[in-house]
């Protein structure tokens, strides 16, 4: 019954359990062979992958496009930012006075309010683009998150609140459990670097990310949403809301961004509207389509190549160069972009559902055991 | 008072621009009903292909006069953005026609990141200064209060110039009537003999044109160039197109100018109407939001749109 | 669903619709009887595709009244329409391509289930009993129409009498008072469409009211019980098969003026 061995039932559980525990001691390998900087890439590739998942839901369930994605993380990062560092209280004398010892919700807290918020921004952003086709969808939501980013910029005057272009820093940390996750810890003659800590919990919110969207995509609203992107017309001609129902998925899609954001403020300590140009949207937007969409392993597996790619590009673009030719022509910064740019062209001409599109399912006749003579005839 | 003179001047300049970008546009969403993305990195490559022509004719011809300069190097620029938009079309929207709407768009983005980057290592990071070939003094607008410079002028009638020229095109010629056939319905066309590929491949040579003396405007303008100027003017002149109407020439020329005015004013205004809350860094904001309103509320735009019929 | 006792199903009237200079419908109007199988028939572009996506919400009627199972219904709300209890199949066929035919039908039922992010994610009790209703439902639905076994091919796949077929068991999923289906025999070969008749016949046994815009008159015939005849936008015929089939009217706009 199974033509092909690579998915054979025993093959996948040994490759998925491969990969966990692959996933389970990397950061641990890279700090070994690599020190801090390398552990620090991983945590940024798990943030990458968790802001793909939620964009996946818009734009690999729902067919939404989505180019103004990365406003969610903004919205997020500076949620933590204003709610857990000095520079509201140093801002306004008011709120110092209301709170002496500063504003700091902490993290938990905030990743708590985070997710409702974002989800109001998630659907803030797409009402006004319920009735818009792709071409336009992705416009204006492009639109929206330079809307945003502008205004993160330029909210410093005439009263200072995200302290423009400068960014907020001193941001708390995350502090688990009493343990504060910014500073070297050593658990069993272990030592654990925050980037090594930090690497735990963002795996346990994409792990959360990754239940939480398969459970989705394999649902009543799961299947709404393919409906929709398949043919919305015939969607609402079935009776679904298409309204709401993609109001839903830029609400989830932003929750997750949202979410993501938090973690990114406090990891960082330091948040500024450069985190969140457009070209962010596009990278991530490109992890989902280069890795293919609406697949959920797909979209992990572009997560780690395209920041994998980009850090060892930077590493090695100018040693090759100037051991190739003796000098540096192009910067590694700008190889990174252009091959980027040419990914994108090359993935989407030759390989169009991306690199791990998800399995084209056999058709195969159905065997049902089940009786089911009664319910049939005398109507239903 | 005296500044709304002036802001209007600003904004029929800043217009004139946005128009002859928008055209390009408009054309090739009229025939092929996708977002050419990569349209705003074209007019950057002319500007800067036209700066190297004018580097290089400095060098080599010193004692050209200046405008004879800038005349030359943008008939330089405006075939080299031909060529460049006929392969764009060629490598990433033509292979991708019966796919589904995003894969020509995330082409479209490649290559406009491919674009830029090139752009980079061929001229450089850094904005680079664009000679002023064409009088800069300021004129006095009669007894207004506001100013003209010189190259202004020029870029607004040439502006009109090209505009005039572009609907002779489209409405006197045999050339226009197909591209106008093939926009209304491709394969109706080619029954009748037109061949759309090669009308489709016109049309974005003829876009790709306006754009480079679009560029060419805005370095002369502003005095510089460099690999980023095309973007931000690229998606507010995509907005421009969708004010006037998707597809409609007239309405791209009217839109650009139409956007170009309300920013203009709304830069120099809304330090006024929000007591300083929101001053003129927010101008790029009112393009986008010009955008929203319009898709939202009236998405065929002022003028009607005329989108090709693809059934 | 037992045979329902006779009484107007789906009553519309004064129906107005006009696109550019074009009056498409012109004052139409008609009553379906609950059980029936009601045609709908006219000439092409005489406004039958027209009126169905007026009274399922698709267009926009200039005027009207509408009324199903005795109450006033909006035509304006695609989905509501569908919840209201009208449900369509289209001419050319609209299928979710990538989804398989079960999962067609299961989407059909969206409308009757109600499992939203909540029970999506944790999956209490009642979601996962929901979730098993639903295919179980789906693939009764699927054998129902006759198309059981392919349930799990993707429905792109299918072949064209499959796909007509799996369009009806996905309208049918949304338990529809009246199930209103736009030329379901178009393309099809004269078996397909003898299985076709029988699949119709049987869901108005079982109970279900049809409304139905069809070309092959010879099918239209002789599986309808009344007919309305349009023609460039108006009702030119009402009544009983056999009447209608001898009204001048009619065969004039089929035919054209006999040559004298």
């Amino acid at each position: 019954m199974f033509n092909n061995t690579l998915n054979s039932p025993a093959k996948k559980v040994l490759a998925i359990a491969g990969f966990i525990a692959l996933a389970l001691l990397a950061p641990f390998i890279a700090q070994t062979f690599g020190g801090n900087y390398w552990v620090r890439i991983l945590d940024f590739a798990l943030l990458y992958i968790m802001l793909a998942l939620g964009l996946n839901i818009v734009v690999g369930f729902a067919g939404l496009l989505d180019l103004g994605y990365i406003a969610f993380y903004a919205v997020g990062a500076y949620l933590m930012a204003l709610l857990s560092s000095p520079q509201l209280t140093s801002q306004f004398a008011d709120l110092a006075q209301l709170f002496p010892a500063g504003i700091h919700l902490g993290f938990w807290w905030v990743l708590f309010i985070a997710g409702p918020i974002a989800a109001l921004f998630g659907v803030l952003l797409g009402a006004p683009t319920l009735k818009l086709r792709g071409d336009y969808l992705a416009i204006v939501t492009l639109g929206f998150g330079e809307i945003i980013r502008i205004f993160l910029n330029n909210l410093d005057r005439p009263v200072n609140i995200t302290n423009g272009p400068k960014g907020i820093n001193a941001i708390d940390p995350v502090v688990f459990f009493g343990i504060d996750l910014s500073k070297a810890q050593e658990l069993f003659g272990i030592k654990l670097s925050p980037g090594l800590m930090y690497y735990y919990l963002i795996m346990v919110l994409v792990i959360a990310v990754v239940f939480i969207s398969l459970r989705l995509q394999h649902s009543r609203i799961g299947r709404a949403w393919v409906a929709i992107r398949e043919d919305e017309t015939a969607a609402k001609a079935m009776g679904i809301n298409t309204r709401n129902v993609k109001l839903l998925a830029f609400a989830m899609g932003a929750t997750f961004g949202g979410i993501s954001g938090v973690v990114f403020g406090a990891f960082q300590a330091f948040v500024s509207p450069e985190s969140f140009v457009l070209w962010e949207s596009i990278y991530v937007l490109a992890i989902v389509v280069l890795g293919g969409m609406g697949h959920i392993p797909g979209v992990i597996l572009g997560g780690i190549l395209l920041v994998g790619f980009q850090e060892v590009l930077r590493e090695l673009a100018e040693p090759a160069q100037k051991m190739l030719f003796g000098h540096v022509y192009i910067d590694a910064e700008v190889l990174r972009q252009l091959l980027f740019g040419l990914a994108l062209v090359v993935v989407m001409l030759y390989r169009p559902s991306g690199i791990w599109p998800a399995p084209k399912r056999e058709d195969r006749p159905v065997v049902r055991t089940r009786s089911h003579s009664s319910r049939l005839e005398g109507g239903m | 008072m005296d500044i709304f003179i002036q802001q209007v001047v600003n904004g029929l300049v800043l217009g004139c621009i946005y128009a002859l970008i928008a055209l390009g546009y408009t054309m090739v969403y009229g025939i092929l009903g996708i977002i050419n993305f990569a349209h705003g990195e074209v007019l950057m490559v002319g500007a800067l292909t036209a700066l190297s022509a004018i580097l290089g004719l400095q060098y080599l011809f010193p004692g050209m006069p200046q405008w004879l300069m800038l005349v030359v190097a943008t008939l330089i620029a405006m075939p080299v953005c031909a060529f460049l938009s006929y392969g764009i079309e060629r490598i990433a929207y033509r292979p991708l026609r019966n796919a589904p709407r995003l894969a020509p768009l995330i082409t479209a983005i490649g290559i406009s990141i491919i674009l830029q980057t090139l752009a980079m290592i061929i001229w450089s990071r850094n904005p680079l200064i664009f000679p002023t070939l064409l009088p800069s003094s300021p004129i006095d607008i009669f007894s207004t209060g506001a100013v003209i410079t010189g190259k202004e002028i020029v870029i607004i009638v040439l502006s009109f110039v090209v505009m005039v020229g572009l609907l002779l095109l489209v409405n006197r010629t045999k050339l226009g009537r197909a591209m106008r056939a093939t926009a209304e319905s491709p394969r109706i066309a080619s029954l009748m003999g037109v061949n759309p590929n090669a009308v489709i491949s016109a049309t974005f040579m003829i876009g790709a044109a306006l754009a480079a003396v679009a560029g060419i405007m805005m370095a002369t303008n502003y005095g510089n160039a460099h690999f980023y100027m095309g973007f931000i003017p690229g998606l507010k002149a995509f907005t421009a197109a969708v004010l006037g109407g998707i597809g409609n020439l007239a309405g791209a020329m009217i839109g650009g100018i139409l956007l170009g005015l309300i920013e203009s004013l709304g830069a120099g205004y809304i330090g006024d109407f929000t007591n300083d809350i929101f001053g003129s860094n927010y101008q790029d904001v009112f393009a986008f939001i010009v955008l929203i309103v319009v898709l939202v509320f009236r998405p065929s735009g002022i003028m009607g749109e005329r989108v090709a019929d693809r059934a | 669903m037992p045979p329902a006792s006779p009484h107007p199903l789906l009553n519309v009237q004064h129906i107005n619709k006009r696109f550019g200079g074009v009056q498409a419908l012109d004052d139409v109007g008609l009553e379906i009887t609950a059980g029936q199988i009601y045609g709908l028939i006219g000439p092409n572009g005489a406004g039958k595709t027209t009126f169905f996506n007026v009274i399922t919400g698709l267009y926009t009627p200039d005027s009207g009244t509408f009324m199903l199972d005795g109450q006033t219904y909006q035509p304006t709300a695609v989905h509501e329409v569908a919840k209201a209890g009208i449900a369509r199949t289209f001419q050319n066929i609209r299928l979710f391509g990538e989804m398989t035919a079960l999962e067609n039908v299961m989407v059909g039922r969206h409308v009757r289930t109600k499992a939203g992010v909540f029970a999506a994610v944790f999956r209490p009790a009642s979601a996962r009993h929901e979730e098993a209703a639903i295919e179980d439902m789906a693939h009764d639905l699927l054998e129902y129409v006759g198309i059981g076994q392919y349930a799990h091919y993707t429905a792109r796949n299918l072949s064209y009498g499959h796909q007509r077929r799996l369009e009806i068991a996905r309208a049918l999923a949304t338990e529809p008072k009246l199930l209103a289906l736009d030329e379901p025999a178009a393309g099809m070969n004269a078996t397909e469409k003898v299985e076709l008749r029988a699949l119709l016949d049987k869901i108005r046994r079982d109970g279900r009211t049809i409304l139905l815009i069809e070309h092959d008159v010879k099918l239209v015939m002789g599986l309808c019980d009344q007919m309305t005849v349009l023609d460039y936008g108006k009702v030119i015929a009402q009544g009983l098969p056999q009447d209608v089939q001898k009204n001048p009217a009619v065969i004039e706009a089929y035919l054209g003026t006999p040559a004298h």
